[in-house]
């Protein structure tokens, strides 16, 4: 049987006194790929800042089990170290910090909690000259300043580059697909399909089915005013295109 | 707010709020005149330092000038009064009257300069830099002085060169900054006990860099100190000053003057990393700074760069300034400020373009947290025989919370047509956004907060000297981290 890897029950979130998320459930099993859809302001990029941790959401009920650790009791550093990974929507941009020196310092905090040995510079550079490779990223995007003036398809490589350094268990999507085109997009799923193994879950956050044609989903959940309305199979994608999320209202 | 991001915010505040490391104050005898000041406080100092009496006038014209003057008011600062009469003007380790080696000096001063990560013990020295140590009024002792005698290099006290090379500071000590410039050099000038001096010839690039440490320790004393650096022709050195002080409750002055000269092709680069005591989270103590610092571009294709690191103080008024006089010359400032709690700073710089073809170039940044104000004043002045002159100035402000000001007087005063002027500034904050993105990826708060603090600085800390850069990265970690001690 499939280890469960994320066990959300009854979840309610709010936010300045809103009720945003509402008896929200999922349940994510090793090496699957769900994918959670609706409309603009449904609350599904909310649901993954929830789950990274944001400090401004305040969870008033219900549970989230990561394997076997309560989620809310965790710091978002801490969530991180555990394994959980956002791919960001729009990556900040900070100036002054090199790439290279964030992904040394993100990943030798992983190694610490881990309680794994640091890496040195060098052996640093040759860990991520293989990412690097996989992604097509020259090695001189390592000695710009972290997103800053990067392009829309090079935020989201870099993005994908702190994924494989980072190997984490859960990893969730955010609309991967905004500001990509289809090459890039292309190559980006490539790049996660090739690297999802039995050990990885995907949450992939979109309201653009185009991306599924390179992620295989095992689920597809429709989520609409904070809470999943529908969960079905690939098939739920092609009512979707022909009716929108209308069809889905109760 | 509900209650996780309370719980950061307050994460942040411990960040940011790390205790006074050097505030410990060694237990010596003194030998201090009584509070007050008067010519007779001042004849007795000159007196004391066995001065010539050009000496003695040069500090009683500065006084009457002085005393018909009052403390400036214009800057963004707000100033307890300041009873200059309740302050001791002269303050020193009793010991013997001359220092001849490291021997003689109190073991407890010693190691005083050992806490605080100075060793004044050449054989003990790792980097190579020469080393004025002062202490309270007087210098201690300054190391490694034969070996820059073979290179020419006079580096001393200001005491001893007064002393011994009187026809050069009679030459040059306030030559840049005159004895009444404004009301806390005037107060330098009549009271001034020690500082340092250095003279490097021509053609000499000094084999090593030179450095002064600053500590107040007697809580009642002022110290009024005074650099004076002259660089001949075609030389070029390294300058670092360091400073801290111990914890008190009363506010301590500091008044220093520094003034450099720079001739022909000569370079001066001048480093400061400050970090006096600031006063505790309720802005009770610390030290007031007002310093003064000049450097003169007299030759043709000279060049003095002004790097500074203020972290300390509990008012900081200060702005090393350029007078560009030699064509071609070129003048540098670049400047990280932070201000944490109920610190004050009013500081930048001022450039003054009169020759052909100067250049100057100021890169400063602010940092402020707590209820602190940070704010950059600097003039940026073109006077019409500067044909062709050249200026950026780059000022940027970071705000920590919500509850501390940064503000940016910049001030043009452009007299031909001939020049270039460039003016770039910003304020940024920590977004909750930026902390949460690196917090996602496994940094935790305090990491998160340094990381985005060292990048806003890195234009600054790159022109720090190595030692210095490390130092100066380790006191804003020190003051940012919850980790450190």
């Amino acid at each position: 049987m499939k280890n469960t890897i994320l066990d959300i029950q009854n979840l309610e979130v709010f936010i300045d006194n809103k009720k945003i998320i509402k008896n929200l459930n999922l349940t994510i099993k090793e090496n699957e790929i769900h994918v959670i859809m609706g409309p603009n302001g449904c609350g599904k990029s909310t649901f993954s800042k929830i789950l990274a941790g944001h400090p401004s959401y305040t969870v008033s009920k219900g549970n989230i089990l990561f394997f076997s650790k309560n989620l809310l009791n965790l710091s978002p550093e801490q969530r991180s170290h555990e394994g959980l990974f956002l791919a960001f929507q729009y990556p900040v941009e900070i100036s002054g910090v090199t790439n290279y020196d964030f992904l040394r310092l993100a990943y030798n905090e992983k190694q610490k909690y881990l309680k794994k040995k640091e890496v040195t510079p060098l052996e640093f550079m040759e860990l991520i000259e293989i990412h690097l490779n996989q992604l097509k990223i020259p090695s001189e995007f390592l000695n710009r300043d972290l997103n800053q003036g990067f392009s829309g398809g090079e935020k989201k490589r870099n993005e994908i580059l702190q994924m494989l350094l980072l190997q984490p268990n859960l990893i969730i999507l955010d609309e991967l697909d905004s500001g990509l085109d289809m090459d890039a997009i292309k190559i980006i799923c490539e790049t996660i399909m090739k690297n999802f193994s039995s050990k990885t879950s995907i949450i992939v956050i979109t309201h653009y089915p185009k991306i599924l044609n390179y992620l295989t989903p095992d689920y597809i959940h429709i989520m609409r005013e904070g809470k999943i309305i529908k969960t079905g199979y690939i098939d739920l994608i092609e009512i979707l295109e022909k009716d929108g999320y209308e069809k889905f209202v109760e | 707010m509900n209650d996780s991001k309370k719980d950061q915010n307050f994460e942040i505040n411990k960040v940011i709020n790390q205790p006074y490391k050097y505030g410990f104050q060694t237990e010596i005898e003194t030998e201090e005149f009584p509070s007050g000041i008067n010519e007779d406080i001042i004849k007795l100092i000159s007196l004391k330092k066995k001065e010539p009496n050009f000496l003695l006038n040069f500090r009683l014209k500065a006084y009457k000038k002085w005393k018909t003057m009052s403390a400036p008011e214009w800057a963004n600062l707000t100033i307890n009064p300041i009873n200059y009469n309740d302050i001791i003007y002269y303050s020193i380790p009793k010991k013997k009257e001359k220092l001849s080696s490291l021997e003689e000096v109190d073991p407890e001063i010693l190691k005083t300069f050992e806490k605080l990560g100075i060793s004044l013990n050449e054989q003990k020295q790792l980097t190579n830099v020469a080393i004025d140590a002062v202490f309270d009024s007087v210098s201690i002792v300054t190391t490694f002085k034969e070996k820059l005698a073979k290179y020419g290099v006079i580096f001393c006290s200001i005491s001893d060169a007064i002393k011994y090379y009187p026809i050069l500071i009679k030459k040059y000590l306030g030559s840049v900054i005159s004895s009444g410039d404004n009301f806390f050099a005037a107060l330098n000038s009549s009271v001034f006990s020690d500082g340092s001096f250095c003279y490097i010839p021509q053609n000499v690039i000094c084999p090593l860099e030179l450095s002064t440490y600053f500590r107040i320790n007697d809580k009642d004393a002022g110290q009024f100190e005074r650099t004076l650096i002259i660089a001949e022709k075609n030389s070029s050195i390294n300058y670092l000053e360091g400073c801290t002080a111990p914890q008190f409750s009363e506010n301590q002055l500091h008044a220093a003057i520094v003034e450099l000269i720079a001739f022909q092709n000569a370079k001066i680069k001048y480093s400061t990393v400050q970090n006096w005591y600031s006063g505790n989270n309720l802005g009770i103590g610390g030290i007031y700074n007002f310093v003064t610092k000049r450097g003169l571009c007299i030759g043709k294709n000279s060049h003095i760069s002004w790097t500074q690191v203020e972290t300390g103080s509990s008012i900081t008024w200060k702005y090393p300034s350029c007078i560009l006089l030699g064509e071609k010359s070129y003048g540098e400032f670049y400047s990280v400020a932070l201000t944490n709690n109920f610190q004050q700073a009013d500081t930048g710089t001022k450039m003054i373009h009169l020759g052909e073809k100067t250049k100057s170039k100021i890169i400063s940044k602010g940092i402020s947290c707590g209820q602190s104000k940070n704010c950059y004043r600097g003039l940026v002045k073109i006077a019409s025989s500067a044909k062709f002159a050249r200026n950026f100035s780059q000022c940027d402000s970071f705000l920590i919370g919500s509850t501390s000001i940064a503000a940016t007087y910049p001030y043009l005063d452009i007299n031909n047509s001939t020049g270039i002027i460039e003016h770039e500034a910003k304020i940024s904050k920590v977004t909750e956004d930026q902390l949460f993105y690196l917090m996602q990826r496994g940094i935790n708060v305090e990491q998160a907060v340094s990381l985005l603090i060292s990048g806003f600085c890195k234009d600054v800390f790159t022109m720090l000297p190595m030692e210095f850069a490390a130092e100066a990265d380790k006191l804003l970690a020190l003051k940012l981290e919850n980790t450190v001690g």
